[in-house]
């Protein structure tokens, strides 16, 4: 096996579990989207990933070129990345909102108003 | 030619009214598109469960590119089941919701709320009609980021938390199902259900598709909610608006469901699903764990829409138990036990909606005298409380009998045991609101409440007439669920 060779999928893997790590361990709302939105670009990066072929060059019809890598996880991409795009809007004006209601975006700091009567 | 097109038009006509219903900024106006578009989805999918029950499944290619290169919408017996009971809530919680979101939501923002509930419908309808595993993806996520605004619409200021916990665990499930995707795709080459199926067989040892099924069934597992994955849905139950919640009750899981029936018995088989990995081996017992756990948790909330949820949570477990025995009858229970939970919840959610409507509180202690101050209301709540503790003559009898024989045919006799007991625990859960609502004495000076509005107890009494009417008429339901499993489980390799 050639471990090396594939080591995008490494990089996805550490990307991947970086935005997790984030998600789970931060207190701070923004800091969980972004964890969220790392988490996100590294199954982008999965995609393109095995959309290239070896040898292959971006897929534009050329008679230069006979090899081209496979097109279709890219659009999947770009409907994924706006995908990315909506979920971060959404959740940044929650967090927003969240602001306005609590004036923290401390998740502790929320808990605590909440335990108060 | 809207015959033809009609798999089209299912999902188009609701994706299309939605952005009008911000172009006219009027709740009134947007009411009108949004409940013209919801009743033609309904007509759209009673249509073509009727086709599906003629002349078998439905293909259609949408732009006409023919599958696998183009999109393929497939409507076979359990998507066109699926799709009536979507749009048919749809419709109900359309009809219900003027009155109730007068009160809970502001007045400018009516037009928004149509808009999502909207968008949320075309996500849910295009999941379950789609024959493309990527736009299972691309419609999951409409639905979902339109459900959390619906969510963070409620008054309550933990409403906005409830939509951004909801927001981050949908996402992360979702995230699962799109690297479950991708790894199918890398396997195979190909993006379309049925020919993902037909591809699959030589790989299916390989470890990549051995992690894109955990990674799905991960990711599916939190959007239905099922124990111990389910952390997200009481707080988003209780906190979103009483009509979202009833909506999101009698859908958002549901379709969640059929997208884990759709993926393990269509695309990667029973046979790989159930026997190559430990699947049913950990549904089953998370499925039995959750109906006890949640169940018993529901019966110490304070707060009644918290109760249902966590009942929402146990009902979850009922139907992926059915789907954990793999066999026709087991699926037959759970898919019929998917539409009679629908009804029985939304009915349950709908009178809790009414009761808040009345008195702005939806503290078990606050139904107090209840019974004789909105009388119509609560007997609605009794009827199907009664169906949710699987009382004969009502639809949950009929799940709950399906379930046990399931269970009796494997000769799995402790998970039988385990059924009946757990109705034991909805009994107390729905006796507890019972008992405060017809024999406690209300509170001094609360003459002035009165009955619910028409306007709402029609579509109420109509989900609650049908529980009684699907308890009795099993043909119905129960024929086209077998219809349905007996299609999947053939559909095998």
């Amino acid at each position: 096996m050639d471990y090396f060779g594939l080591y995008n999928y490494w990089i996805v893997i550490f990307l991947m579990m970086t935005g997790f790590y984030i998600v789970i361990s931060r207190d701070n709302l923004i800091k969980k989207l972004i964890g969220l939105n790392i988490f996100q670009t590294s199954v982008f990066l999965l995609f393109i990933t095995m959309g290239k072929v070896k040898g292959g060059t971006a897929p534009i019809i050329n008679h230069h070129f006979d090899t081209y890598s496979n097109p279709l996880p890219h659009v999947l991409i770009l409907t994924a990345i706006v995908v990315g795009v909506a979920t971060m809007a959404v959740g940044l004006s929650l967090v927003v909102r969240i602001n306005e209601a609590y004036h923290t975006i401390e998740e502790d700091d929320i808990h605590l108003v909440e335990e108060e009567p | 030619m809207i015959r033809e097109n009609l798999p089209a038009l299912q999902v188009v006509i609701p994706l299309m009214a939605a952005p009008i219903c911000i172009l006219f900024k009027n709740g009134r106006a947007a009411y009108g598109i949004a409940l013209a578009a919801t009743l033609f989805a309904f007509g759209a999918a009673i249509s073509l469960l009727t086709q599906v029950l003629g002349v078998g499944p439905i293909s259609y290619e949408l732009g006409g590119w023919a599958a696998p290169w183009g999109i393929e919408y497939r409507v076979d017996y359990l998507s066109g089941f699926v799709l009536v009971l979507v749009s048919g809530m749809g419709v109900v919680v359309q009809l219900f919701s003027p009155a109730s979101i007068k009160r809970e939501i502001d007045e400018e923002k009516h037009y928004l709320f149509h808009c999502a509930f909207l968008l949320c419908l075309t996500g849910l309808l295009g999941i379950v009609i789609t024959g493309d595993a990527f736009n299972v993806f691309v419609f999951l996520e409409i639905s979902a980021l339109s459900s959390y605004i619906l969510i963070s619409l409620g008054k309550h200021r933990r409403a906005l938390t409830s939509a951004y916990q909801y927001l981050i665990m949908g996402t992360i499930g979702s995230t699962f199902i799109l690297i479950g995707i991708g790894l199918l795709y890398m396997m195979t080459g190909t993006l379309n259900m049925a020919d993902i199926a037909a591809r699959i067989g030589p790989v299916a040892t390989t470890r990549t598709v051995l992690a894109a099924f955990a990674f799905f069934t991960v990711g599916v597992s939190i959007k239905m909610a099922l124990f111990p994955l389910h952390l997200w849905l009481p707080n988003a139950y209780a906190y979103a608006p009483s009509v979202v919640t009833a909506f999101l009750a009698a859908t958002a899981t549901k379709v969640a469901v059929y997208v884990l029936i759709r993926f393990t018995f269509t695309i990667f088989g029973e046979h790989f699903a159930f026997e190559e990995t430990p699947v049913a081996t950990l549904l089953m017992p998370l499925a039995l764990i959750g109906i006890v756990v949640a169940s018993s948790i529901a019966i110490f909330q304070k707060s009644v829409k918290r109760m249902l949820a966590y009942s929402s949570v146990a009902q979850i477990g009922y139907i992926v138990l059915g789907v954990s025995f793999v066999s026709v009858t087991g699926l037959t229970g759970g898919i019929v036990h998917l539409f009679n939970h629908a009804l029985m919840k939304g009915g349950l959610f709908l009178a809790v909606a009414c009761v808040v409507l009345r008195i702005g509180s939806d503290r078990i202690d606050d139904f107090a005298g209840l019974g004789r101050r909105m009388p119509v209301t609560m007997f609605a709540f009794v009827v199907a409380g009664l169906s949710m503790i699987g009382v004969p003559l009502t639809v949950g009898f009929i799940s709950k009998w399906f379930l046990i024989q399931a269970a009796i045919e494997k000769g799995w006799w402790p998970v039988a045991a385990l059924v009946l007991l757990s109705s034991l625990l909805a009994v107390a859960y729905i006796w507890r609101v019972v008992e405060i609502a017809y024999f406690r004495k209300p509170p001094e000076g609360e003459d002035r409440i009165t009955e619910a509005p028409v306007s709402m107890l029609l579509p109420m009494g109509a989900l609650i007439l049908a529980t009684i009417f699907f308890g009795l008429n099993t043909e119905a339901t129960a024929g086209v669920a077998r219809q349905a499993a007996e299609y999947l489980m053939g559909a095998v390799r």
